[in-house]
């Protein structure tokens, strides 16, 4: 069986992956790069990103803002080196992009255009109309077709990462067309696989945001650091969890409860300004607060049955019937079509109803400064990745600027290790080959599994991170998580399989990610749990409060025979100390 | 390929849909176009003999010979119809970011084609 | 959306799936499920329904379900529709058909084999190639909001491959580059930072390219992005050929 071999093969075709393919193919014509991914990368969850990707470029801006914005946003865990880098990098990249073609909103005068953002003093963030991620992924990905040097695996799932004599050596994948279980060589390996969205119940992400990467990477010995970090955006869709972008409360949409209340006043968000102010929506104030304070506040509602009761749980109205049918239009087409289709919602005419839905991951596999895990050779970029630049909490539009910022550095950390690195062990893939081949040859044969079945396991899963580690956990209520998680991986080893056959087995791709879902899954609920105190999107009723002595730093959570094993390391502090975090105030 | 399950579509596959046999009349009614555009020629050429021409005009002022032509003008104006209707997909004029109505385009080709047709009818009747 | 019928909500769902599968069957067959009925379902609900509470065995592809990914494109009463943007209850009570988008192979059930398509794109050369390049340190290429929004438009195609189902130019001749393709090339074409048009020329108008189209116009009806891929390839078969006799009428120029 032939073996292909790359220098660099990227796993995960989305924003991080193909920036990071696009860096080697331009500045390492000479090495040769892969990418392989579970799905055609037009599918990649980039694609769902709507509002705005944020760079420094008006007068009226500087990076230390930006810094500064994005560190108190995270609730000062935030490595401040790492976030030093993205705001003086992301320009560059911006304009980088908008070379590639990517069809930036504009100024009448032709300038890229940009628009206000929760958590941001100034309005930074770069947007074309509210498919912004859309935009970004297909001109990254028709980019990427210009260089023939990019060898794509598509719709080829990873199953293994094969390490030996402490360094990696590829891959092992399945072929999802014919089942085949082959193997990839690579000198480095850049895990660009997303985040995780999909083990809570409730989210906004796309069916394939199942942790795949991180799982990987954990089973490798790299820790996975600051799991218990999930972000809740303040505004889905109920029933379907669908996005409403915060573009929406960026063009001055507000939030109103059963009452017509901007009930954020009652939450040290600042004073609500009258709609038609030409200062509102004012920055870091009420509707453009940092999402883990709106998501708490929406929870505060529903407590003091302020919320409204709808068919899919309760929910508070996004009001943005004042910014009139043309800004709606031209600004934020893609929230009215989502609204009139899926809730029979016009939002130039109704308030749209929302919640608040699990939308991203702050955390991710332990990375530097410069993409590398403590595993050598192994890389990782993306949401999938923690450097950190987003703490606690991350702010929007920090993410799409992430991937280009760090899918870029990733590339060039794995191109120059690459470069030092010996061939890699033909004996070692095909050793890692053989033992995936018989595994999963054995979960297809008919007699195997016993009586779990995945669609129930991952169910399962979802309600016991649902209920233990939600916008609001406590030790108990994490205690049960974790046990109800440990539990559910001793079930898992009696999964049995329905479809048992080869080509395009999606009950076997979905057993496999149930499986990273655990691992996922075990971490954070371990995480939370090892934290006793309240931070950013981290909220303990029984710690309420930020303990900056005992936990300015990042939970390490390791992979063990048993439960995780969770270590810390420093937040690196340069130029901002940690203060308090305020929003409303000028 | 391999295993894979290929559907050809039929000989009659614009029978499937509303919009393919719509499309397969449009495309028929060229033939229309080209017929009448031929027999004129043959009208024109034949102009300074009246003797065939007579024979000609009696075999056409007839029923069989009247019906004849309103297939044709139907086909003609069918034909005509959608080519006019295609023209606003061709021309795509910008005031600003605003575009153009693609009902002004075909309404300007309209008119145009309104004023051609009045034209020659005169030069022909007089 | 249909309104609600409380007796409607009753009755199941009935839907009748394409089944093929290659490791077992040389021939497909179609499949009776019934399901219970949920007003705010669409199609893609109820497939899910199906492999997590009925047959895990059925295979199909999907993501974002919300329109944006392209994957879940599938022909539903004929016609090709994202599954994920289609809803029961249009529908409903009646039968729903579900079959794998037409005029692709099918590799299993309901998914399809596009490389064909994948191979084809960067034949177009779908990349911008500036008309007058910059560096990074100079800024943005500028372009104004009307600049933008004559190929706005195009660039809106999330390769969903409802418009090759639809184009029968396509289902009889596969090497034809098609709608979504021609329709990113005309993308670049229009956009005031490019200059690779004449780069492009060479595939766009050749046997293959955009004068194969013969103005169905269904991709246009079906594409769920309103991207009017008909449209891109009228206006592109315009531009060429005008630069084709401006070619001939002014040599060297």
């Amino acid at each position: 069986m032939d073996v292909p071999v790359h220098d660099v093969l990227i796993v995960g075709g989305g924003g991080a992956g193909l920036r990071a393919a696009i860096a080697i193919a331009e500045d390492y014509p000479e090495i040769s790069v892969g990418v392989i991914s579970k799905v055609y990368p037009m599918r990649s969850h980039t694609v769902a990103a709507e509002g705005g990707a944020a760079a420094v470029i008006k007068d009226n801006d500087s990076l230390d803002d930006h810094a500064y914005d994005t560190i108190s946003g995270s609730d000062w865990l935030a490595d401040q080196d790492a976030v030093e880098v993205l705001v003086s990098e992301a320009p560059a990249e911006m304009i980088q992009l908008e070379h590639w073609g990517c069809p930036w909103s504009r100024e009448p005068d032709g300038e890229v255009a940009v628009r206000p953002f929760g958590g941001m003093q100034t309005e930074r963030t770069w947007y074309a109309a509210d498919k912004t991620g859309f935009h970004m992924l297909h001109s990254l990905f028709q980019t990427s077709l210009k260089f023939d040097s990019i060898v794509r695996y598509d719709e080829w799932f990873v199953t293994s990462l094969v390490l030996e004599d402490g360094r990696p050596h590829g891959v092992t994948a399945i072929e999802l067309k014919s089942g085949e279980v082959h193997a990839i060589g690579a000198r480095a390996v850049i895990l660009c696989t997303g985040g995780a969205g999909r083990v809570y119940p409730f989210t906004t992400n796309s069916n394939i945001k199942t942790g795949d990467g991180m799982a990987l990477a954990y089973r490798a010995g790299v820790p996975l650091k600051d799991m218990e970090f999930v972000q809740y955006h303040p505004t889905g869709l109920p029933g379907t969890g669908i996005l409403i972008t915060e573009a929406a409360r960026g063009e001055g949409g507000v939030l109103v409860n059963r009452d017509g209340y901007r009930y954020l006043q009652d939450y040290d968000l600042g004073e609500p300004l009258e709609l038609d102010d030409p200062n509102h929506p004012q920055k870091r104030t009420m509707e453009l607060g940092p999402r883990d304070r709106l998501s708490q506040a929406f929870i505060h509602e529903r407590e003091k049955e302020r919320t409204i009761e709808g068919p899919h749980g309760d929910y508070v109205n996004l009001d943005l019937t004042h910014l009139g049918e043309r800004t709606i239009t031209r600004k934020i087409p893609m929230v009215r079509e989502l609204a009139v289709r899926y809730v029979g919602i016009d939002p130039v005419t109704e308030p749209i109803p929302v919640r608040t839905v699990v939308h991203y991951m702050m955390g991710g596999i332990d990375t530097d400064v410069e993409a590398r895990t403590l595993q050598p050779g192994l890389f990782a970029a993306g949401e999938c990745a923690c450097v950190s630049v987003n703490g606690a909490n991350r702010l929007g539009s920090n993410s799409l600027t992430e991937l280009l910022v760090y899918g870029a550095r990733a590339a060039r950390s794995a191109a120059r290790f690459a470069g030092e690195t010996p061939d890699v062990s033909l004996a070692a893939l095909r050793t890692g080959q053989e033992a995936q081949r018989q595994r999963i040859t054995e979960w297809l044969s008919p007699g195997a599994g016993g009586g779990e079945t995945v669609a129930g396991l991952r169910s399962s899963l979802g309600d016991a991170l649902e209920e233990g580690a939600g916008i609001f956990r406590d030790e108990s209520s994490l205690q049960q998580a974790c046990d109800t998680i440990r539990n559910l991986k001793q079930r898992f080893e009696n999964v049995k399989l329905t479809d048992t056959s080869r080509t395009f087995n999606y009950e076997l791709t979905a057993a496999l990610e149930l499986e990273c879902m655990l691992d996922v899954g075990e971490a954070i609920a371990h995480s939370a749990l090892a934290r006793t105190e309240s931070r950013g999107s981290h909220q303990r009723t029984d710690h309420p409060e930020r303990d900056d002595e005992r936990f300015l730093n990042h939970s390490l959570a390791y992979q063990t025979d048993g439960d995780p094993r969770i270590d810390y390391r420093d937040v690196v502090i340069t130029r901002w100390p940690p203060g308090k975090r305020t929003y409303g105030t000028d | 390929m391999d295993r894979h399950y290929v559907r050809k579509l039929p000989a009659t596959w614009w029978l499937r849909k509303r919009t393919y046999l719509v499309f397969m009349l449009r495309e028929l009614t060229s033939v229309f176009v080209v017929a009448y555009a031929l027999f004129l020629m043959v009208v024109i050429w034949r102009a300074d003999d009246p003797g065939s021409f007579s024979g000609l005009f009696d075999a056409l002022d007839s029923p069989v010979g009247l019906v004849l032509h309103a297939i044709v003008l139907a086909a003609l104006l069918f034909h005509s119809i959608t080519w006019i209707n295609l023209t606003p997909k061709v021309l795509v004029l910008w005031r600003d970011d605003e575009q153009v109505d693609p009902r002004l385009i075909a309404g300007a080709n309209y008119l145009g084609w309104v004023v051609a047709s009045a034209v020659l009818a005169w030069l022909v009747l007089k | 959306m249909a309104p609600t019928d409380s007796d409607l909500s009753g009755r199941p769902v009935v839907m009748d799936v394409f089944r093929f599968l290659p490791d077992e069957e040389t021939e497909p067959r179609f499949q009776r499920y019934e399901i219970p009925y949920r007003d705010d379902d669409v199609v893609l609900d109820a497939l899910n329904h199906i492999k997590a509470e009925v047959d895990a065995t059925l295979s199909f592809r999907w993501a974002c379900r919300m329109g944006v990914c392209g994957s879940c494109g599938m022909m539903v009463n004929g016609e090709p529709r994202l599954t994920c943007e289609t809803f029961v209850n249009e529908f409903h009570p009646e039968p729903i058909r579900i079959e794998p988008l037409a005029h692709f192979p099918v590799a299993r059930d309901l998914v399809i084999n596009m490389e064909n398509f994948m191979d084809t794109l960067p034949t177009v050369k779908p990349w911008l190639m500036p008309a007058d390049p910059k560096p990074i340190e100079e800024g943005e290429f500028l372009q104004s909001p009307g600049e933008l929004a004559t190929y706005k438009r195009f660039s809106m195609c999330i390769n969903c491959m409802l418009c090759y189902s639809a184009c029968p130019v396509y289902g009889l001749d596969e090497t034809f580059i098609g709608p979504a393709a021609l329709a990113l090339a005309q993308r670049y074409n229009l956009d005031s930072r490019d200059g690779g048009k004449a780069e492009r020329a060479n595939v766009v108008t050749s046997h293959e390219g955009i004068w194969e189209c013969t103005y169905v116009g269904d991709c246009t009806r079906v594409c769920p992005k309103e991207v009017d891929p008909a449209g891109a390839i009228q206006m592109a078969k315009l531009s060429y050929a005008t630069d084709w006799v401006k070619s001939m009428l002014l040599p060297g120029g």
